[in-house]
């Protein structure tokens, strides 16, 4: 990869991605820079979410390649053979790259600083009173300092999902991805969790998100990519995308999400 | 309709639905429960005097005190090789799931009594322990099978692997009762599989597992008595032992009736206790288990 004069945080090469017969992503390719936040866009059935989480490898590919930092996602490369990797190198390539799910997926028997320690703890061995510390700070930077020592149940879905990205954050990764992160929010509480991902922004983070908040890939988004039947239609800046697309999918879609 | 109630007034005073036929049930309930125990009482063939001498006598408590030990050893080697079985009929390792499955299959599939019986009478089919490599001379250890495995432990075998192969399924439902998303969400941290079962998923597994494990453990002691035909010297066996002695069966078996009552009543303590602790986050005002505040109410907010 010398093509570019520096490695893109995230590279996709023409990934494909079947279940059965049918192929969800038909060739997906696109660079994410460091620092830059990459909003993906399309209607529900257009692969986004499935793309997303195949960066994590989440989701293996059946064919193309995936690279973040300058890591090949999944495999090890020997020539032209490739290699499935062990469970356990998967698991390291995964402690770089933060996830946020719809659905929040914190873990209901351990309090909301039990939920940020867990992984630094286990996971990278740092001891509890540094965890205790990063996390209460990783609590106050989400608003939610008061709530250190809530389960979730306690917790409305916009404190959960902010926990949530705490604890993605305490694995102090390089990316972060978001998968549709206020779609199963009450539409009052999906403000906080937006203003927290800006914020994320703002400090530099390098970020992919799965989004219809069309409002915030305008005000955030480096990079829009549009998204439908597995294949990028449209990519640009979203000043290109949102208010000029050139196709016809991409306007039908925002009209319709509008 | 004519005024609304003023607010936060309780101005429901209703006469509350009445129920006649709970009344009629349970007086005849109380008749028959009163006439069954009154003729037991009552009647001239039960040594009344024996039964309260025997209630407490060394070798009946000792009995019981052995029924108590061989419960809760087998229910926790059980628990331990379900979990284990548990997670490898899950894996995606064809070999694990197979030995698996087989070893369920096998323990399920044939009579307890059987298997107890053959523990037992396994130094009749090996009757030496060699531990040596086949098809040589060089033998490490060799000892006869009864004294490597006295009826105890044949006992004690038996009632742990067979109670293994159906709390396997009772911890398999119990893993599988836990989100997809957990794994996800640890995954996603970095966490490896077995990391993730320990400290996410088996921790909330535990709050589908422990009622049926509770339901199990009623059963284990209960199953204890079929150790009499082996002869391991429990709450069952001593009390035949006795009244073949001095004749007195029905006796002897009020005795043990009631010492199974009592043991039973006292081992639902902890799965309480065990309720609780992993109940922990799954309610909302308290963060603790709706079992714990339960009282009259009913409990559950």
């Amino acid at each position: 990869m010398a093509a570019t004069s520096k490695t893109p945080m995230v590279r996709a090469l023409a990934v494909r991605k079947s279940y059965g017969n049918k192929e969800v992503l038909k060739g997906i390719t696109l660079d994410v820079q460091a620092g830059e936040v990459l909003c993906l866009l399309g209607p529900s059935g257009s692969g986004k979410s499935t793309f997303l989480r195949c960066i994590n490898h989440l989701e293996t590919i059946n064919g193309g390649r995936i690279y973040v930092g300058d890591q090949l996602i999944g495999y090890r490369e020997a020539g032209a053979v490739l290699h499935e990797m062990h469970p356990k190198e998967i698991a390291a390539q995964r402690r770089d790259i933060g996830m946020v799910f719809q659905r929040f997926n914190l873990f209901p028997h351990l309090t909301a600083l039990e939920n940020i320690i867990e992984a630094p703890m286990g996971v990278a061995g740092m001891d509890k009173q540094k965890a205790t510390d990063e996390a209460l700070f990783l609590l106050k930077r989400v608003g939610l300092d008061e709530h250190a020592n809530h389960y979730p149940s306690q917790l409305s879905g916009g404190q959960q999902q902010r926990v949530a990205i705490a604890r993605a954050l305490a694995m102090k990764p390089k990316l972060m991805l978001f998968d549709e992160p206020t779609s199963a929010l009450d539409p009052e509480l999906v403000g906080d969790v937006l203003e927290v991902m800006k914020d994320l922004a703002k400090s530099g983070m390098t970020m992919i998100v799965v989004t219809h908040e069309i409002g915030f890939a305008r005000d955030v988004a480096d990079t829009v990519v549009f998204m439908d039947g597995g294949v990028v239609v449209e990519a640009g800046a979203p000043e290109e995308v949102l208010d000029n697309p050139q196709h016809e999918r991409t306007r039908g879609f925002l009209r319709s999400v509008r | 309709m004519t005024q609304a109630p003023a607010p936060g007034e309780h101005d429901i005073v209703a006469k509350p639905l009445r129920h006649p036929w709970r009344i009629v049930w349970a007086v005849v309930l109380l008749v028959v429960v009163g006439l069954f125990v009154y003729s037991l009482a009552t009647a001239p063939t039960i040594n009344h005097a024996m039964v309260v001498q025997y209630l407490f006598s060394p070798l009946i408590l000792n009995g019981a005190l052995l029924t108590v030990v061989l419960t809760v050893a087998s229910m926790v080697i059980a628990t331990v090789l379900a979990t284990v079985l548990a997670v490898m009929k899950l894996s995606e390792n064809p070999l694990l799931k197979v030995i698996a499955t087989a070893y369920i299959e096998f323990f399920r599939g044939t009579p307890l009594l059987l298997q107890i019986v053959f523990w037992g009478y396994l130094g009749m089919i090996f009757p030496n322990v060699i531990v040596g490599i086949p098809f040589t001379n060089i033998v490490f250890f060799n000892a006869p099978t009864h004294e490597v495995i006295p009826m105890l432990a044949a006992g004690l075998l038996a009632l742990s692997l067979n109670e293994a192969a159906y709390a396997a399924e009772i911890v398999r439902a119990g893993i599988l009762s836990v989100d997809a998303g957990q794994s996800e969400a640890a995954k996603s941290l970095g966490m490896s599989g077995w990391y993730t079962m320990r400290r996410i998923v088996l921790p909330q597994a535990m709050r589908v597992i422990i009622p049926p494990m509770g339901n199990e453990t009623i059963s284990m002691l209960k199953s204890t008595a079929l150790l009499h035909v082996i002869a391991v010297a429990e709450l069952y066996t001593v009390a035949t032992q006795i009244s073949s002695q001095n004749l007195a069966q029905v006796e002897l078996l009020i005795v043990a009736a009631f010492w199974y009552l009592v043991m039973n009543t006292v081992l639902g303590f902890p799965q309480r206790y065990l309720e609780r602790r992993y109940g922990r986050g799954f309610s909302r005002t308290t963060g603790k288990t709706r079992i714990g505040r339960g009282g009259l109410n009913g409990g559950h907010v």
